[in-house]
């Protein structure tokens, strides 16, 4: 995995609570290899009609927003399917970091595997910066993961948490499974504990 | 270990330590792991890196998600992508040796009814699955959900899985259930009642007189849309309902393991006095057999409800979130839901495609037709229920009534397999998602329990299962 950068870039809204992973990546497209172009099939059907034309009022069609790296987003952002593709989709188009009030589970754990980091902020600060967006589109945000910060579009700075090992691991590009490895002994250990107690 | 009381939970979880991280994060080690036709990129990532699995023996696999249910023949999937999902979880199973129930085996299925249906699933074991809707395994008091695909692989090679201890939720459903509502319409007004994301972060445990009342088939169904509500997992205590459900499946203990092992199964339900982190109480005689009216599973209301008002809403946003699932839906407010005609229906799913289902959507059916221009679908949730049915002569029935009677798999619940509707169709499904697009592009979908789903075949449109087996 590369080593996480620091973030400068305009924010994309999707101004919306509870965007599924169905939308973010519609179903159809999970068989695509993992180095397929999983971009282009990000938000499919919201960004584009039936007959591939773009829907003009789509975030990712508007001409400020087609090429940001932090996205904001309402509470429970892609919640629902575990499907990892909805994370890769997000990074193949170029996201980096999404900013939300809450996030399904399942998707911030894909997405700190994966180099995508979920931000929680609160709501109230998260709905100002979908605001800004809006009202200057080409306002830019800070995103410090060394710092945990973020940097919204009106200079003001808000502090965010992040699990330190998973902030390491974004920072230095290391893979959890390397780590998990070197603990093989304690793994062995423990299966030979579970065969003595037959569970 | 102290002696305070302890949650079902945290029993499993405690027994399930490696180690612990200086961040606060836990090494889990995991009993069992199930593998559907969707995991090729995992083992893509353990090729890479010339990493081997670490316990085949603990991993199970069937194909589900890409098999057309109208063929078991691999050769015959028209689209090369999606055969090449299912030949390439074969071709896995054969190089690294984990059991593979696959199309010729008449243990084939969908993976979350395989793995109870084998006894593969256990009280106090730790399940993973790349699928969200692993919460199910939970109803036998497993601690088990869905992860993604570097997790698959990280369980591939490790057997264990980081994971920060979550937060844990009773829901207590106390009472009577009414005719005709069933665990369906319990989990559909659970979402309906804390939220989709009101269970973010926990894992619940359903607990109440309801839940103990409900056959194992209905808590596996209650525990599938748990993921719906956002948590983590869902479970229930084992007690005789799970033991009686368990005994004599192939990968069940036998004699005096047997013995053994109900006696420990017995001891993992929560101590009295032990402290969940949230408390939900819901009174069961409050449900009605429950539809929905949008494309989040929380957007739903008892079946002769109307569909909600946009003017009502607490907030602007919510005003214009309701008023897009309605123009999505092609419904309007105060619109009877009795009255809206469907196109299709769906009858399966890992949610509602077991014995139990079939057998009361088959009541409805028996007799009746399938109205003029719907066209219905049963898909049995694996090949042994399939063969169940049959047995049974439910098959005939569903035929007699002019519903197609398919092979097993997940099929038109996500349409992974290319069984979609048509734009603008409205699909009454006995499935776990109504979100837009979910089967099929500008597809409409009601989720319901399986008689409710059989009413609508027959009458054409959303019915109230009541009422249609009142009148006879």
């Amino acid at each position: 995995m590369e080593p996480f950068p620091r973030l400068r870039s305009i924010a994309v809204p999707f101004a919306r609570d509870n965007i599924d992973t169905d939308q973010i990546l519609p179903a159809r497209f999970l068989h695509l290899a993992r180095d397929a172009d999983h971009g282009a099939c990000l938000f499919r059907d919201l960004r584009y009609r039936g007959d591939g034309s773009e829907v003009e009022d789509f975030p990712l069609n508007r001409p400020a927003w087609r090429s940001g790296r932090i996205a904001l987003g309402g509470e429970n952002f892609a919640c629902g399917s575990s499907r990892e593709n909805a994370v890769w989709a997000m990074h193949g188009h170029g996201f980096r970091a999404v900013i939300a009030p809450s996030f399904g589970d399942i998707f911030a754990q894909n997405g700190l595997k994966n180099g995508l980091l979920p931000v929680r902020l609160p709501a109230a600060t998260v709905a100002a910066m979908i605001a800004q967006a809006e009202a200057m589109p080409d306002g830019e945000v800070t995103v410090d993961l060394e710092a945990q910060t973020v940097t919204a579009a009106d200079g003001t700075i808000h502090p965010f948490e992040i699990d330190p090992f998973a902030r390491k691991c974004l920072l230095e590009g290391i893979d959890e499974m390397s780590f998990t490895l070197s603990h093989n002994e304690d793994i062995a250990a423990f299966e030979r504990r579970l065969g003595r107690e037959n569970f | 270990m102290s002696d305070e009381p302890r949650t079902m939970f945290e029993k499993v979880w405690d027994r399930h330590r490696v180690l612990e991280r200086e961040d606060g994060q836990t090494l889990l080690y995991v009993d069992r792991h199930l593998l559907h036709d969707g995991t090729a990129p995992a083992f893509e990532m353990l090729r890479v890196r010339g990493q081997k699995m670490r316990a085949p023996g603990r991993t199970f696999a069937t194909p589900d998600h890409y098999m057309p249910t109208n063929t078991r023949i691999a050769a015959e999937i028209p689209d090369p992508a999606l055969r090449e999902m299912v030949l390439s979880l074969e071709r896995n199973a054969a190089a690294e040796g984990f059991a593979l129930y696959g199309l010729d085996d008449p243990r084939q299925g969908i993976v979350h009814v395989v793995g109870p249906e084998l006894g593969l699933s256990q009280p106090g074991m730790i399940i993973v699955c790349g699928d969200s809707h692993t919460s199910t395994h939970g109803a036998l008091g497993a601690l088990a959900f869905g992860i993604g695909m570097t997790e698959v692989a990280h369980v591939l090679a490790t057997q264990c899985l980081w994971q920060r201890k979550p937060k844990t939720m009773r829901i207590g459903i106390e009472g009577a259930l009414g005719a005709g509502v069933t665990a369906k319409d319990v989990i559909l007004h659970v979402i309906a009642t804390i939220g989709t994301a009101g269970a973010t972060g926990h894992v619940i445990e359903y607990a109440g007189s309801a839940v103990r009342g409900l056959s194992m088939e209905g808590r596996l169904t209650l525990c599938n849309m748990t993921i719906e509500a956002g948590a983590r997992a869902g479970m229930v205590a084992p007690d005789e309902t799970t033991f009686g459900f368990l005994e004599g499946r192939e990968n069940v203990p036998t004699g005096a393991a047997w013995d053994a092992a109900v006696a420990r199964w017995r001891s993992l339900a929560s101590d009295p006095g032990a402290l969940f982190d949230r408390v939900v109480e819901i009174d069961a005689a409050a449900i009605a057999p429950t539809v929905t009216w949008g494309t989040s599973p929380q957007e739903a209301v008892a079946v002769d409800g109307r569909v909600p008002d946009p003017a009502t809403a607490p907030s602007a946003g919510r005003r214009a979130e309701m008023q897009e699932m309605l123009d999505y839906m092609g419904l309007s407010p105060g619109q009877l839901l009795a009255e809206v005609a469907v196109d299709r229906v769906f009858i399966g799913s890992c949610t509602n495609g077991r014995i139990e289902d079939l057998r009361a959507a088959a009541g409805v059916a028996r007799g009746r037709q399938v109205a003029a221009g719907v066209t219905a679908w049963v898909v049995p949730g694996s090949a042994q229920v399939k063969r169940q049915a049959e047995a049974e002569g439910l098959d005939r029935i569903f035929r007699d009534a002019g519903f197609a009677w398919r092979e097993a798999g997940c099929s038109m619940c996500l349409g992974t397999n290319g069984e979609i509707g048509a734009p603008g169709e409205r699909i009454a499904s006995t499935s776990n998602r109504n979100f837009r697009g979910r089967q099929g592009p500008g597809v409409r979908t009601h989720l319901m329990n399986p008689a409710m789903a059989a009413a609508a075949a027959v009458t054409g449109h959303i019915t109230d299962v009541r009422r249609l087996m009142e009148a006879g």
